[in-house]
């Protein structure tokens, strides 16, 4: 195992080490390291496998930029991760790190076969070959596409670890901590403000931590900026967020951060979160985002071994890591010179810099050049060699058709920087493309920010710092000194990735697009970059093309003949860097991902062996089965026994919503399409409420207590939006009505007893009411006490049966409950859910708003046209109501439905027609909207929308099934005591 | 996330807290169990859909529960002013600034 570690360079502890596995070989790291540097410091380029060809690949980058090296780290088998970037992620003691989308082994990888084939599947390939037939894609191909290209393998265990949400306010947000961040945040925080400065590393300095040859404020750029980071640590009104990443900017200056806070630890306090969503409102934002390289495009300039220049000087300068021990250079940027000198300077075999640009600055020339380093201008590389890792560099003089071989193990590349506007973008600020420099720089700032900066196209480190200074408001300033002053860069292929070559030059590392797939892509039609990227998949990976968008926009920029900003720039979406889903959710996973509502009575209900079932977020009882009950079988004997003796059951999920002022019965008599001023106090109606369209919106029973306060349930999902929609009206088309809303439906716990023996059952637990047929009629209402807790005593009924809705405060709930079912278990009646409570409603024909009538259905419509009040001037809906295609003949409406085979149940969706015999598509009439067994009637029943139906009494109608057409009699909708006898008991 | 400044409350609060309530300045007519087919039209169904700046109704329903109205550029996404309801139709504010949170300070948040 060969060790690249240089003694006395980084400024990494070599007494601090920690171990890790990278496919199953145990290797030795330094505190500090990340996977990439402890892996190239063992002399490990190869990392992964590319998504399409499987080509090998190394480390390309030493940022959050990586588009290669993605591996699966874990811990354990729960706390895995994959597609983690090999350039961010930290080394910890007893990590284990494998290489992802190879099989069987990442050195000999069967799906490299893919490689030799690429002539056979360029751009848009997929597109064009899967086409046909139609079903295989889902089958046959996909699965097969899935599993050859791809990342890495989503753990299939819960995520053990938990993640915190944190919101914060701030005056000022500076995201990236560099030496413009660092300015600007310190400039800010001198005045007082509260500031938050962000950066996505361990460490704050940003290009400071490779460029060792800065110094500001007279010292090493890396030492001030940890002064200033020390500084700003001990200001009250400042936090720093290491390992922090802004990844999202959205309206009016919100910002999404994510905290790592323990990735990096090798034994992390369990109470800690894993990671740390911040959602911060700041009054003003200071982007200090900096700049990204780019690779240079050429042919196989993807081999392991070849990666940016500043990457390499990165891993040298801070982490003490050589990149290879013969390395070659290629570039069209300054920047690259000084990697380098740097590695020269450490005693690294540099062969030479090749530069195709004829005329660098002359000063990095020279001073490359001092240091016996071949510097080569106006040459290209034009080729690479080598299998698993780089082992040569083919290099020719711009124009010329010698070339010269040279053997490498490393070749740094730099094609100049781009400006990372991706938050700026985010802001949506507009973008202007600077031809002098070829690069997108920030224009219009549409919120309250400003960038400074790299990002910003400020290359002179003291135009720099003043920018920065200026922006964070304060009367601070600071000074530094370069080495160099940098200059160059090219966008688009270089020299050797020409017009007419089939090479494979990589433009989009990722997504292995390559500069003849742009070029194909222009050439099969596609002439705007967004069409272009799509057909390609340039920059759609997961790093969004953080390399590959300007290369790939110069390049279809050529073949169109056009300039760049004519073609056009995808458009920056959030996240900037990928975001875990754990973060996302933080706590609203498990119980919390969605909060379930529990009725008061909800314990009982379990004690009592209920099966739940999910009403919107309700948690309602839906059957009781006894032992060796199904679901069937239960609610057939809830059913009999609610009919023959007594059925108890839990409403409060009942909307309730208190109208109480002088208004109020007027303000009823506007909300619902009843009257309500001739309901004496004690009494109840059943009220049907109508938009202004005349369709029925909710219905319920309404009670008034007193002359000035009613009583009123809404459907169990309808509370909100009746409650809403009674506030509407009341604080905007009537506000001059003196009334008050308030909701009660958590306030009262509701506990429905109907039946024939329901009056005996609650009789001895009501105190000072007297419950005959003739004092307490059906539709009566009365508070009382129940069991000594005040209460409403409801005389209601929602299943033809004489019934009472006992209404207490929530906390007696349970213990009402207890006693009635108590009494009622003595006297052989049972418990009841949902289920039955459907049966038995259907068997008398009630509706249910939401299941019987669906938003196109008129009270008239529903057979409850009695309800509409013929004398009232107004309500809502009383216009709607008389809109033509409302009072026309032939309406759907709403009737009886009975198969002619009694033992047959419909199925609720069913579409009823005329003749079943009629060609397709079918004439339909209608459909089926409840369908039940009745076990009291012995056979089934059904209820339906059907067009002109309450004319069609005694038709045979029928319901074309897929394997079987059901025959239906249309009837009246009251399948159980027509007469209704026995709701007044 | 947008933060919208109720004018009942004199905060600007985040936009998790209010809800959208459609078109402002549509008046119920005091007639209208009178007005015709093309008049109840044009109430009920007929809405601008304005691109750019609309004059909307929000409600403060996790808060105070008022109705009030905002001018919004439906473009932008920027309120540019709000009002409590019952006021006449306001005009567009000139080149003003967006309100900004005026609290300073970090707060930790629960299970959100």
């Amino acid at each position: 195992m060969s060790n690249f570690r240089i003694k006395g360079a980084g400024r990494l502890t070599p007494a601090r080490t920690a171990r890790f596995t990278f496919d199953g070989r145990i290797y030795t790291a330094l505190e500090g390291d990340t996977v990439a540097s402890a892996l190239l410091a063992n002399g490990v380029h190869l990392m992964g496998r590319s998504f399409k060809y499987h080509r090998p690949r190394g480390i390309l980058t030493a940022g959050p930029e990586e588009p290669n090296a993605l591996l699966d780290v874990s811990r354990d088998a729960a706390r895995r991760q994959p597609n983690v970037r090999a350039s961010v992620q930290d080394v910890f003691d007893g990590a284990i790190i494998r290489s992802q989308n190879r099989w069987p082994f990442l050195s000999f990888d069967i799906g490299a076969f893919n490689n030799l084939l690429s002539a056979f599947f360029p751009a848009g390939f997929y597109y064009k070959t899967f086409m046909w037939p139609r079903e295989a894609w889902a089958k046959l191909y996909e699965p097969i596409i899935r599993r050859a290209a791809g990342l890495g393998v989503a753990p299939k265990e819960a995520d053990p670890d938990h993640y915190a949400n944190r919101f914060a306010h701030c005056d000022v947000l500076v995201a990236g901590a560099g030496a413009a961040g660092l300015a600007a945040a310190l400039s800010a925080a001198k005045t007082g403000a509260e500031v938050i400065l962000v950066d996505e590393r361990a460490e704050v300095g940003g290009a400071l931590l490779f460029d060792t040859a800065t110094t500001i404020d007279g010292k090493p750029g890396y030492d001030w900026a940890q002064d200033v980071f020390q500084q700003l640590k001990a200001m009250p009104n400042v936090r720093v967020l290491t390992r922090t990443t802004v990844f999202g900017y959205y309206n009016h200056n919100f910002l999404g951060l994510v905290e790592r806070v323990t990735d990096h630890l090798a034994n992390p306090d369990p109470s800690l979160p894993r990671e740390r969503l911040w959602q911060v409102r700041a009054r003003k934002v200071v982007l200090a985002t900096g700049a990204i390289e780019r690779h240079m495009v050429f042919a196989n300039n993807d081999r392991p071994g070849i990666m940016l220049a500043s990457a390499a000087r990165l891993y040298l300068n801070h982490y003490g890591v050589a990149v290879g021990s013969k390395v070659g250079v290629y570039t069209a940027h300054d920047s690259a010179y000084e990697a380098a000198i740097d590695l020269k300077r450490a005693g690294v075999d540099v062969v030479a810099i090749v530069d195709c640009r004829a005329k660098p600055g002359e000063a990095v020339v020279s001073a490359a050049r001092s240091l016996g380093i071949e510097v080569l201008t106006g040459y290209s590389v034009i080729d690479t060699g080598g299998r698993l890792r780089i082992s040569s560099m083919t290099v020719a003089r711009n124009g010329s058709s010698n070339n010269r071989k040279i053997p490498v193990d490393a070749l740094l590349m730099s094609g100049g920087w781009t400006p990372s506007v991706h938050l700026f973008s985010q802001s949506r600020g507009k973008l202007k493309f600077d031809a002098a420099s070829e690069r997108f720089l920030p224009d219009v700032h549409v919120q309250d920010c400003v960038s400074v900066g790299a990002c910003n196209g400020t290359d002179d480190l003291n135009a720099l710092l003043s920018e920065a200074a200026a922006a964070g408001g304060g009367e601070f300033s600071v000074s530094g000194e370069v080495a160099f002053a940098w200059t160059g860069g090219m966008i688009g292929a270089a020299e050797g990735a020409g017009k007419d070559k089939i090479v494979k030059a990589f433009v989009d590392f990722q997504h292995d697009v390559t500069a003849k797939d742009i070029r194909l892509a222009v050439r099969e039609g596609m002439h705007s970059i967004e069409h272009i990227k799509r057909f390609t998949t340039n920059g759609m990976a997961s790093d969004q093309g953080k390399l590959s968008n300007m290369h790939g926009l110069a390049i279809a920029a050529e073949m169109l003949g056009k300039e760049i900003p004519q073609v056009g720039l995808t458009t920056f979406r959030a996240p900037y860097t990928p975001v875990t889903y754990g973060t996302l959710i933080a706590h609203s996973r498990g119980d919390l991902f969605d909060p379930a509502r529990k009725t008061p009575l909800h314990a009982e209900l379990v004690k009592q062996g209920a099966e739940f079932e999910d009403v919107g977020n309700w948690k309602r009882a839906w059957y009781f089965p006894r032992r060796g009950e199904d679901m069937h079988a239960a609610v057939n004997r809830e059913c009999r026994t609610a009919r023959e003796v007594a059925g108890i059951f839990d409403a409060s999920t009942l909307g309730k919503i208190e109208v109480v002022g002088p208004d109020a019965a007027k303000f009823l008599n506007l909300m619902y399409t009843n009257a309500w001023d001739n309901l004496k106090p004690g009494k109840c109606r059943y009220g049907i409420m109508t938009r202004e369209d005349g369709f029925v919106y909710d219905d319920g029973v309404v009670g008034r207590l007193s002359e000035d306060r009613f009583h009123v349930t809404t459907t169990t999902g309808g509370a909100p939006r009746v409650l809403h929609h009674m506030e509407d009206y009341l604080q905007t088309e009537f506000p001059d009505l003196k009334v008050w809303l308030t909701s009660t439906t958590e306030q009262w716990a509701v506990i429905a007893v109907q039946g024939p023996k329901a009056r005996e059952i609650i009789a001895p637990l009501v105190e000072g009411l007297d419950l005959s047929n003739e004092a307490f009629p059906h539709m009566s209402v009365a508070e009382c006490t129940v069991m000594g807790v005040p209460a409403r005593l409801f005389r209601v009924s929602f299943t033809g049966e004489i019934g009472f809705e006992v209404n207490v405060p929530a906390d007696y709930g349970a213990a009402v409950w207890k006693a009635i079912w108590e009494r009622g278990q003595a006297l052989g009646a049972c418990l009841y859910g949902t289920e039955t409570m459907h049966v038995l409603r259907a068997e008398k024909g009630y509706i249910i708003v939401g299941q019987d009538t669906d938003g196109t259905v008129t009270p008239d419509d529903a057979g409850y046209g009695w309800a509409v009040s013929k004398k009232k001037t107004d309500f809502v809906g009383i216009r709607g109501l008389k809109r033509p295609d409302l009072m026309r003949e032939g309406r759907k409406q709403l009737v009886g439905l009975l198969t002619t085979d009694p033992t047959e149940v419909l199925e609720e969706g069913g579409q009823i027609v005329e003749n079943p015999n009629q060609v397709k598509p079918m004439t339909m009439l209608g459909h089926v909207t409840s369908a039940y067994w009745s076990e009291n009637l012995g056979r089934s029943i059904a209820i339906g929308l059907v067009a002109n139906g309450r004319a069609r009494m005694g038709e045979t109608l029928y319901v074309p099934m897929k394997d079987r057409t059901i025959a239906v009699e249309v009837t009246d909708m009251v399948f159980f005591d027509k007469e209704g006898g026995r709701i007044h008991g | 996330m947008l933060l919208i400044h109720c004018p009942y409350c004199g905060e600007n609060r985040s936009e998790l807290e209010f809800r959208w309530a459609g078109e402002a300045h549509i008046a119920r007519p005091d007639t209208i169990s009178a007005i015709s087919d093309e008049e109840f039209a044009e109430y009920f169904f007929m809405r601008d859909n304005t691109k750019g700046i609309a004059w909307e109704r929000w409600r403060h329903i996790h808060g105070c529960g008022r109705f009030f109205n905002a001018i919004r550029d439906t473009v932008s996404d920027k309120f540019l002013l709000t009002y409590k309801a019952g006021l006449p139709r306001q005009p567009v504010p000139g080149a003003e600034a967006v309100a900004e949170p005026s609290v300073a300070s970090v707060v930790e948040g629960g299970a959100a």
